[in-house]
């Protein structure tokens, strides 16, 4: 579904990606994990097109991504929630629903999906027109995950959907991910807790300064010793489970 | 005499609050200060009055005609003026603007001649008494208009999709684009209404002094500049506010200090502002 090919990216002089090459299969649940500074946001920013690569192939459902705005890349079916959550914080919890069915023809789908929200999350509904800006964390990142499925995605991508989060709401967002994976939604997960990632995860791939050095089934990369070791925090508490 | 002031006040005040708009739309989506918005507030004034002096036009027409125009201009300025300047130092669109400014003036000159021409109707207006003050129609009539351009503007900005769009850009313009707004026709949507606003408002002061000439747009321009700054600039409410206040502190100061000191009102309170206060009453982007 998605296919990159030798990617290079970076910014300004700055070479991030040093040639990322990856795929994701419809249906499946892939992450992306890796510490600090690896490239994994700068991955993402460049399948979405706010990010231009500078060599390679970025290919989904047939289209070539890489000359593309981010506004097409949208309607192509592939949306991405921030790293951050980005919410609009002034504009109302509703506002900030619409924006991200924006591009959205089907209107009479698009007030059924939102209704479907507010059903799955009720805090959509009881905060409808407060400002997205007074949300707790964890109820901006339900919002900004709920404003990206309002786009009717055929790939959903997501920045470190934990980062930042009380350790309840991390168990939260990870129950969403489930849930959509349960439905059969297409995921590109980047994560710094790769813990949670690999859990959720069918395969993942390991990133280090700009490069993959490791891939396979999310079940070997967490036996995978070298993993453990740097990613997994071995024998520190668990605060995932 | 004190609720005259106030009512001349109140009404210079709401077309500054028109330019003011245009000022902090702009600001608010391109963190960039048009310096050229008097002169888009001369030009609709012009292809008004010069619609109206040919006879054949009716002033509702004339009045639509000059706000488009005004709008048109405003865009066609951020093509050529500011889209091309966008990633450079912040100083670089500023000079650009008051580059246009001149421009923009020295070409009406060329055009329009350095006179003052008078409105070409003169609309029959009586004065009415309202709890012992009386008030002019036109008065009534301008303030009415006023307020009704900000009413529709903010039932725009809150309610629509577009509206909803470009506060959106205006906060951030990366996720903006992830939603699939294209920014570019944000910014010159922007242009379009934050100009024809101005545009409206030269109009109603080219009837309110009856006068319209090509340096018209230069005093008001900077005052509905400070207003923009007093309310905080990129604030819609803010520069309604910043418009009104502006405009009732400098007549009742002319009222009650010196005639002479009108215009040096609305800068002493731009440079207060910017000692004491300087995100403004109302701070913030995107509301």
């Amino acid at each position: 579904m998605l296919t990159l090919k030798s990617v290079q990216a970076g910014y300004g002089r700055l070479p991030v990606l040093k040639g990322i090459s990856l795929h994701v299969r419809e249906g499946e649940v892939v992450t992306l994990i890796g510490g600090n500074g690896a490239g994994k946001s700068t991955t993402l920013r460049t399948i979405s097109g706010l990010l231009r690569a500078r060599k390679g192939e970025i290919e989904f459902t047939g289209h070539d991504l890489t000359r593309l705005a981010p506004e097409r890349i949208v309607t192509l079916g592939l949306a991405l929630v921030p790293e951050g959550r980005r919410v609009f914080r002034t504009l109302s919890v509703t506002a900030n629903l619409e924006l991200g069915a924006y591009h959205r023809k089907d209107k009479g789908q698009v007030r059924r999906d939102l209704e479907d929200l507010r059903q799955r999350f009720p805090i959509l509904q009881s905060r409808a027109q407060q400002a997205a800006g007074t949300l707790s964390g964890g109820e901006q990142q339900i919002l900004a995950i709920s404003r990206a499925l309002m786009a009717r995605p055929r790939l959903l991508m997501l920045d470190e959907p934990s980062m930042g989060l009380a350790p309840r709401m991390v168990t939260q967002v990870y129950e969403i991910l489930a849930e959509l994976k349960e439905s059969g939604t297409t995921i590109l997960l980047v994560e710094q807790n790769a813990r949670a990632a690999l859990k959720v995860a069918d395969r993942g791939y390991v990133l280090e300064t700009g490069r993959i050095i490791l891939d396979g089934a999310a079940a070997e990369l967490r036996e995978d010793p070298e993993v453990q070791r740097a990613y997994l925090g071995k024998g520190y508490r668990e605060v995932w489970e | 005499m004190f609720l005259q002031q106030l009512l001349n006040g109140l009404t210079t005040g709401s077309v500054y609050a028109l330019i003011a708009l245009g000022y902090t739309m702009i600001y608010g989506i391109l963190g960039l200060i048009n310096f050229a918005q008097g002169e888009i507030y001369m030009f609709g004034a012009f292809v008004t009055v010069l619609l109206l002096a040919t006879g054949q036009v009716n002033f509702v027409l004339a009045f639509i005609a000059g706000m488009g125009a005004a709008g048109v201009l405003g865009v066609v300025l951020e093509r050529v003026a500011f889209r091309p300047l966008r990633g450079f130092h912040p100083l670089v669109p500023l000079i650009s603007a008051i580059g246009a400014s001149i421009f923009l003036q020295s070409l009406a000159l060329l055009l329009f001649g350095p006179n003052d021409r008078p409105f070409p109707i003169q609309f029959t207006f009586s004065s009415v008494d309202v709890a012992g003050v009386p008030v002019s129609t036109l008065q009534m009539a301008i303030l009415a208009a006023a307020l009704g351009f900000m009413g529709l503007l903010v039932v725009f900005v809150r309610y629509t999709r577009y509206g909803k769009a470009i506060v959106a850009c205006a906060l951030d313009r990366d996720t903006a684009r992830l939603m699939g707004i294209n920014v570019d026709r944000m910014v010159a949507l922007t242009f379009f209404i934050g100009s024809a606003l101005s545009g409206a408002a030269g109009i109603l002061m080219a009837c309110y002094y009856n006068a319209t000439y090509p340096r018209m747009g230069l005093l008001p321009g900077l005052k509905a500049f400070s207003a923009a700054i007093l309310g905080g600039v990129g604030n819609i409410p803010g520069a309604i506010l910043g418009g009104l206040f502006l405009g009732m502190a400098e007549s009742l100061g002319a009222a009650y200090i010196s005639s002479g000191y009108k215009d040096a009102i609305a800068f002493a309170i731009l440079i207060l502002v910017l000692l004491i206060r300087p995100q403004g009453i109302l701070r913030g982007r995107g509301e």
